[in-house]
């Protein structure tokens, strides 16, 4: 999705309201951040937008990248935000092989998750397609890739095969890359 | 890189994540970077620590052993030729840099009032916009960003202040611009050559 670099642009102050409702929303879609939402969204902190392409918008606190929002989708945390609380998503894993790919931007792939060195959630834990989840990897300690499923854990499991994750945010894209000051 | 502090279930901190000051990443991806060993003296230098964890035996020995040989050594491939690929871009870079200046005209609008237009600094990794600004405060005078005939973007500083400008960027910016590429055109004629 931001493959290319992104150029600077315009940073608009968030209205409260507006950032209240954020707030909400973010809470609500990622559980796992509440606990922490105080330390990430304080709420008189000052909430920036920043227009990306596509229609996206990021939100960051002063230069501090929060998350991103696609038009009408639910907002996806920035990977160093996921990188302060590794825990607050739920996470698969690919195998080393398969880094490398990712961090080309190509779409994470069924087989990178299925084999030995990749891990997926147990079948009670199962995730469903439309899920935002946060991709470790192999050997590392940090999230490499953060998107929406395109399909659930269980199918993968069973097929083995297909595009599993598009248009995700990597290490070392243009949203990663970007300044924010 | 700080461990995951776990202070009871609910007050967990914030984890702190170094990040490589090469290539952003990381380090446990500098490998994938594309400038590998800059980062790997990089990281040597700042976290001797985490250099000592991520590049001991038995941690390389823990990654190969992962992959098939066939896979490895594509892998390996795929990575030399990106490295040479960063390493390349940046000497374009440098070159450019080196070959590129910062040009200063001082244009006549109208017998004695002149406008600076100053043109070249995003090679420099400056922004225009945010240097225009500057400009404007620091000499209280109009100033914007243009774009010329040729649409190439420069920015215009109201009265005649080349000479301030030439300080002021050597001053501020000084690290990045060498003084030998800043060049003060006087006559509007010679426009861009010279």
């Amino acid at each position: 999705m931001f493959k290319k670099d992104i150029p600077p642009s315009n940073r608009s102050k968030v209205k409260s309201s507006v950032q209240r409702g954020l707030r909400q929303r973010f809470v609500e879609a990622y559980p796992g951040f509440e606990p922490y939402i105080d330390d990430i969204l304080p709420k008189k902190a000052q909430l920036d937008a920043v227009k990306l392409p596509e229609k996206c918008t990021l939100y960051t606190i002063d230069s501090t990248p929060l998350f991103y929002q696609p038009q009408d989708g639910p907002p996806i945390p920035h990977l160093k935000l996921i990188h302060q609380y590794p825990t607050a998503l739920p996470t698969v894993q690919i195998d080393r092989g398969a880094i490398r790919f990712v961090l080309a931007g190509a779409a994470l792939m069924a087989p990178g998750l299925t084999s030995p060195g990749g891990r997926l959630p147990e079948k009670e834990n199962a995730l469903e397609a439309g899920q935002v989840v946060a991709v470790l990897a192999e050997g590392k300690e940090t999230a490499c890739l953060v998107g929406t499923l395109k399909m659930g854990t269980e199918d993968m499991k069973s097929k083995g095969k297909g595009v599993v994750m598009e248009d995700g945010h990597y290490l070392g894209d243009g949203l990663w890359r970007m300044h924010l000051d | 890189m700080a461990e995951v502090v776990q202070s009871g279930p609910v007050e967990a901190q914030a984890r702190h994540v170094v990040y490589c000051g090469v290539c952003t990443l990381p380090p446990e991806y500098c490998e994938f970077g594309g400038t590998a060993k800059k980062c790997e003296e990089w990281l040597k230098e700042k976290q001797p620590e985490l250099y000592q964890r991520l590049h001991s035996e038995e941690a390389i020995s823990a990654n190969l052993s992962t992959l098939s040989i066939s896979a490895q050594e594509r892998a390996a491939k795929d990575a030399a030729k990106k490295e040479a690929k960063a390493a390349l871009a940046e000497a374009r870079d440098a070159e450019r840099k080196a070959a590129s200046k910062v040009q200063i005209k001082r244009v006549e609008r109208n017998k004695r009032k002149h406008v600076t237009v100053i043109a070249g600094l995003e090679v420099y990794g400056l922004e225009n916009k945010k240097v225009a600004k500057e400009l404007g405060k620091k000499f209280a005078t109009g100033s914007s960003v243009t774009r010329s005939a040729a649409g190439n973007e420069e920015i215009t500083v109201q009265g005649d202040v080349s000479d301030d400008v030439q300080d002021w960027l050597l001053e501020v910016y000084g690290k990045e611009i060498p003084e030998a590429n800043i060049e003060i055109i006087e006559d509007k004629k010679k426009k861009g050559s010279s």
